[in-house]
């Protein structure tokens, strides 16, 4: 139990930071797929800048993680079909019902169990996924 | 208290959501929210049946810590840590929804229009929630990734995959707001 406290209070905090920033919103999705305000934007620019910069620290400063091992951060296969047509089909998707899976979870925490459908078209869509994997471009 | 309770400002946000994948690499992990998907679904035991669903879930407990924790925090922030909901979307936004046929945009989370028990038990409302999320676990699997795993981890580490990625989501987005809903609603 121990070793899962620290991500258990991670996962609380990301929960709070999301409903707090309103990015769980459908209508800021809606807003931000209509260029119509900044704050999508502001959030997801802040987000990868302040990301690039901890982890040019980390790396400049050699930061071991808690498990001894040096901060990496897993790489992406090469190509490009996969993620232009995946994301593509994740974007339709994610404006449609307006939540990615982050916040899918945590709307259900804030009291939206009609959201409870969703995550389980999105376990059929990742089911469906597995079973044509290999015929699909990547 | 009204700094925790109103809404919070962009550049807060976006560096506590950098802060959240800073502490899951520095736990030696990665900040990936649809990986959830794909356990739940080898815990399921589709594994037996699908290749791709056979795989060491076990290893992933700590990643399905981390929605459990997402879920109580949202609980959290819904109930305790905030004013009644009033988001401040653009004038433009409002009229475009208004113009769609949504009533009072922004007044809660989500629209009743979608989310409602009402609306989720019409045809319409229950195939966008279905198609929706069918559509965002088979395209964040076939992508490697979302919005946490790209978007922000992909991006900050400067990979150009993720920098793919985040070009379709845009174009998922934009085809589906524009030319889509125009014929939904």
């Amino acid at each position: 139990m121990g070793k899962y406290l620290k991500f258990f209070l991670v996962g609380i905090f990301f929960g709070i930071v999301l409903v707090k920033s309103e990015a769980v919103s459908w209508y800021r999705i809606f807003e931000m797929f209509k260029f119509q305000s900044f704050h999508m934007y502001g959030i997801i620019g802040t987000a990868v800048v302040s990301g690039v910069i901890i982890l040019l620290i980390s790396k400049k400063s050699q930061l071991k993680t808690t498990e001894g091992t040096y901060l990496r951060v897993p790489q992406k296969d090469k190509g490009y079909k996969r993620y232009i047509i995946g994301g593509s089909i994740f974007g339709l998707g994610w404006a449609l019902c307006g939540a990615c899976p982050g916040p899918m979870y945590i709307l259900v925490g804030t009291g939206v169990f009609s959201m409870l459908i969703v995550i389980a078209a999105a376990l059929l869509g990742t089911y469906a996924y597995g079973v044509f994997k290999d015929k699909l471009p990547h | 208290m009204n700094y925790i309770l109103d809404p919070w400002p962009w550049y807060v946000s976006g560096p506590c959501i950098a802060l959240v994948m800073f502490l899951l690499l520095y736990f030696g992990r990665t900040f990936g929210m649809s990986s959830n998907l794909r356990t739940l679904c080898a815990i399921g035991g589709a594994g037996k049946r699908v290749k791709f669903f056979d795989m060491d879930w076990k290893g992933q407990k700590w990643n399905l810590t981390v929605v459990l924790g997402a879920i109580v925090g949202g609980m959290i922030a819904h109930h305790l840590l905030s004013n009644p909901i009033n988001i401040n979307l653009s004038e433009n936004t409002v009229n475009d929804l208004n113009a769609l046929g949504f009533n009072n945009p922004g007044q809660s989370l989500l629209p009743p229009e979608f989310f409602s028990w009402d609306s989720v038990f019409t045809l319409k409302g229950m195939a966008i929630l279905i198609v929706g999320g069918f559509l965002v676990g088979f395209g964040t699997r076939y992508a490697g990734g979302c919005t946490s795993g790209h978007a922000i981890t992909g991006l900050s580490s400067l990979q150009l995959p993720s920098l793919v990625a985040v070009v379709g989501f845009f174009i998922g987005g934009l085809i589906m707001i524009h030319f889509i809903y125009p014929i939904l609603f």
